[in-house]
């Protein structure tokens, strides 16, 4: 059996699927990052399967965009979590409720 | 030339703001003196454009600027200075002048002083546009201007409560302000009717072009056109049936009413008609209209002024009297006759009020004369100043009163209208009754005073001396009839007695100023030596009551308009503005804080909800987004 374009895509629905449900199931921030992170990381292999797909190299490139700017926010979100951690002592979404309308 | 003009016109303006600067101050003196300066260097430049135009006899014309430019309409902001707008620029800012300079003493512990200086002012520069302006737009915004000046100073004491006419017959400043704003509002209409049908048919607004041609108009045009206009003057100087303001508009300060109510404001209708004697010379039938309308007020105002008591009452239906006298001449087409008049009333009624100001001053504001009498020991200089005007409104030889009125009557005469002859001539009976009942009951008699606990003194001496120039004219006005009318009717057209009345002048002079001392003396039998008053004759008598109550058209004003208005106003308020209009904008308001209220709940501040919503909205965008790519 060859490994064909909807392999690909089949894994990278699933793995946006499992980011999806992190991101709404879990109430720890740093779980709410490590989901997004799998959510950019099944756009990339979307991005990357259909690029070989079509003999296009945009494709690609704009995967390792994201792999750039996934790097930089991350590093900007884990600075942000240290600062909620030191500040409030917990990252837990339902006691950091503090902007209520 | 031109710079006088200017000068003239807004020096007042200059010393209006300037007391403007300070109207929410407490008292600044100087501001009393610098407008006093200011408004006396206007008259200087209008007296010295009279003395220039009588020299030259020729008019003073400048435009200011282009004011209304829109397609074929092409309206100047100019004035123009002739015989006519000279004498009445010379009036208006002479007894301008002397109401300031008495203001310093009358107002002297108002807290509005500065105040009542910029109003008073304001008033001036208006009256002066009015008379200036050679178009009857501007003279229309002048008009306004006066209107609201009179607005302002009639309620300038707004503070003091409202009161019925059940509770006490004077009402409040502020009701009567309205009162006569309202009243003017109405005939302002029909003035503003007739500027319309005279741009309408000429194209034009200026006087010069507009009486230039006027023979391109119908006979019944020019009759509208008059009529119209002629409605426009009866509210301003208060012809019946729009009279009732201007009694009630003596709720503000006397000065005011010296100014305003009595000099210029109110004769602003008459100076309308005279200005406009080229239309009015073409319909004689409105001419008469007017002259009638003029003779009823007459004697109308005169016969309520016999019973009324209170001393600021009495001048103000003189006034209205005087007003009719001169709507008279000028519809009977002796205009010049209506000018002379107009200037002579405006020196003694100006000098009657100023005194009937001191006398309040002197009684703590109390204004019912059957509470003073005997004034004449305390308040000599007064006296002899109001004595005289009353002497000059009787119409007695020499005094100014007696030529312009006894012309009047030599007019009606000559026109062979003898029932508006006869009418005039009993009105003059009656004046000199009322305002010599007013002098004996107030300057002689008992001192009834004392029961009200005021303690009379006289006026300051540099507001005796400020009445002197008022004085002097009244004396001396009559004398220069001969010039005046040579020099007005280089610009107004001369009214020649025939044969006939010159014959008949002495017989004439003679019969009025014999009615004229009949209510002199009859008003001394009666009033001189004290007060008898006889109730059951003020309880009973029904003319008495009549006139007391000024034909109770005050009450039947309230009752078929002011009380069916309000009743009409409380309906459209409940029913139409709270039911329909006020439901209506909350209900907008209403449905959208509701909205609010419940989405509020969303915003929970937790994130993890936020997130679900971001979720379920990305959902339902690419829900739509498939479901749309699939139908097409």
């Amino acid at each position: 059996m060859t490994i064909g374009l909807t392999h690909y895509l089949v894994l990278s629905a699933i793995l946006f699927a499992v980011g999806l449900a992190g991101v709404l199931r879990r109430k720890n921030l740093l779980m709410l990052f490590f989901a997004t992170e799998i959510m950019l990381n099944a756009a990339n292999i979307a991005f990357a399967a259909i690029s070989t797909h079509i003999g296009d190299l945009s494709g690609q490139m704009f995967a390792l965009f994201i792999i750039a700017i996934a790097a930089s926010e991350v590093a900007v979100g884990l600075g942000l979590l240290i600062l909620i951690y030191k500040k409030y002592g917990t990252l837990d979404l339902d006691n950091l409720s503090i902007m209520k309308g | 030339m031109e710079n006088l003009v200017y000068i003239a016109l807004f020096a007042p303006l200059v010393s209006s703001l300037f007391a403007a600067l300070f109207a929410q101050k407490p008292k600044i003196q100087l501001v009393g003196i610098v407008t006093s300066i200011l408004i006396g260097i206007s008259l200087l430049a209008s007296v010295t454009l009279l003395l220039d135009i009588h020299e030259s006899g020729k008019a003073v014309s400048v435009t200011l600027m282009d004011w209304i430019q829109a397609g074929d309409m092409d309206i100047k902001f100019g004035f123009t200075v002739d015989q006519v707008t000279a004498v009445m620029m010379s009036v208006v800012t002479l007894v301008s002048t002397v109401v300031h300079v008495y203001s310093n003493y009358y107002m002297e512990s108002d807290k509005s002083f500065n105040r009542f200086f910029s109003y008073l002012s304001a008033f001036v520069f208006s009256m002066m546009v009015l008379v200036m302006s050679d178009n009857f737009l501007g003279l229309f915004i002048g008009w306004e201007g006066v209107g609201v000046c009179s607005w302002l100073l009639i309620g300038f004491w707004y503070e003091r409560k409202d009161e019925t006419r059940d509770v006490n017959p004077s009402i409040s400043p502020s009701w009567a302000a309205n009162e006569a704003f309202i009243m003017n509002r109405i005939a302002d209409l029909g003035m503003l009717v007739g500027i319309f049908m005279i741009y309408w048919n000429l194209g034009t607004v200026k006087y010069s072009e507009v009486f230039a041609h006027l023979d391109q108009l119908s006979h019944g045009m020019l009759v509208g056109i008059g009529i119209a206009l002629f409605i426009g003057a009866m509210g301003k100087s208060a012809q019946f049936p729009l009279h009732t303001w201007l009694a009630d508009a003596m709720e503000g300060p006397t000065p005011v009413s010296a100014l305003i109510h009595a000099a210029t404001m109110v004769t602003a209708g008459v100076y309308l008609v005279i200005r406009a004697n080229p239309l009015y010379s073409q319909i004689p039938e409105v001419g008469y209209f007017i002259a009638v309308v003029g003779t009823f007020v007459a004697i109308f105002a005169a016969s309520m002024a016999l019973v009324n008591r209170d001393l600021k009452r009495v001048i103000a239906y003189s006034t209205l009297s005087q007003l009719g006298y001169m709507f008279a001449a000028a519809g009977l087409g002796a205009y010049w006759v209506a000018l002379f008049h107009l200037a002579a009333h405006a020196f003694f009624k100006a000098l009657l009020f100023i005194g009937a100001g001191n006398v309040m001053h002197a009684m703590h504001d109390e204004l019912d004369m059957f509470k003073m009498g005997g004034l004449k020991k305390q308040m000599g200089w007064t006296f002899f100043y109001m004595g005289l005007a009353s002497l000059a409104l009787s119409g007695i030889y020499p005094l100014a009163g007696f030529f312009s009125k006894d012309t009047i009557l030599e007019v009606a005469f000559n026109e062979h209208t003898y029932g508006i002859w006869f009418t005039l001539w009993l009105t003059a009976g009656l004046t000199a009754f009322y305002s010599f009942r007013q002098v004996f009951l107030v300057f002689f008699g008992d001192e009834r005073y004392h029961e009200i606990g005021a303690h009379p003194h006289e006026a300051k001496a540099y507001a005796l001396w400020a009445m002197a120039p008022l004085a002097i004219l009244a004396v001396i006005f009559g004398f220069y009839k001969e010039d005046f009318v040579e020099f007005v009717t280089k610009l107004l057209p001369a009214y020649e007695m025939s044969e006939h009345t010159h014959h008949m002048v002495w017989i004439l002079t003679l019969v009025t100023t014999a009615i004229a001392l009949t209510g002199i003396i009859v008003a001394f039998i009666k009033y001189s030596k004290g007060l008898k008053r006889d109730l059951n004759f003020e309880q009973n008598n029904k003319l008495y009551k009549l006139l007391y109550n000024q034909y109770y058209i005050p009450v039947l004003y309230e009752k078929a308009f002011a009380k069916p208005y309000k009743e009409l106003s409380d309906i459209a308020w409940q029913e139409i503005d709270m039911q329909v209009v006020d439901a209506t904008v909350d209900g907008i308001a209403k449905a959208v804080e509701t909205t609010g209220d419940v989405s509020r709940r969303a915003q929970n501040g937790n994130l993890s909800t936020y997130l679900k919503w971001m979720a379920a909205g990305l959902i339902f965008v690419t829900l739509i987004t498939v479901i749309s790519v699939v139908i097409k």
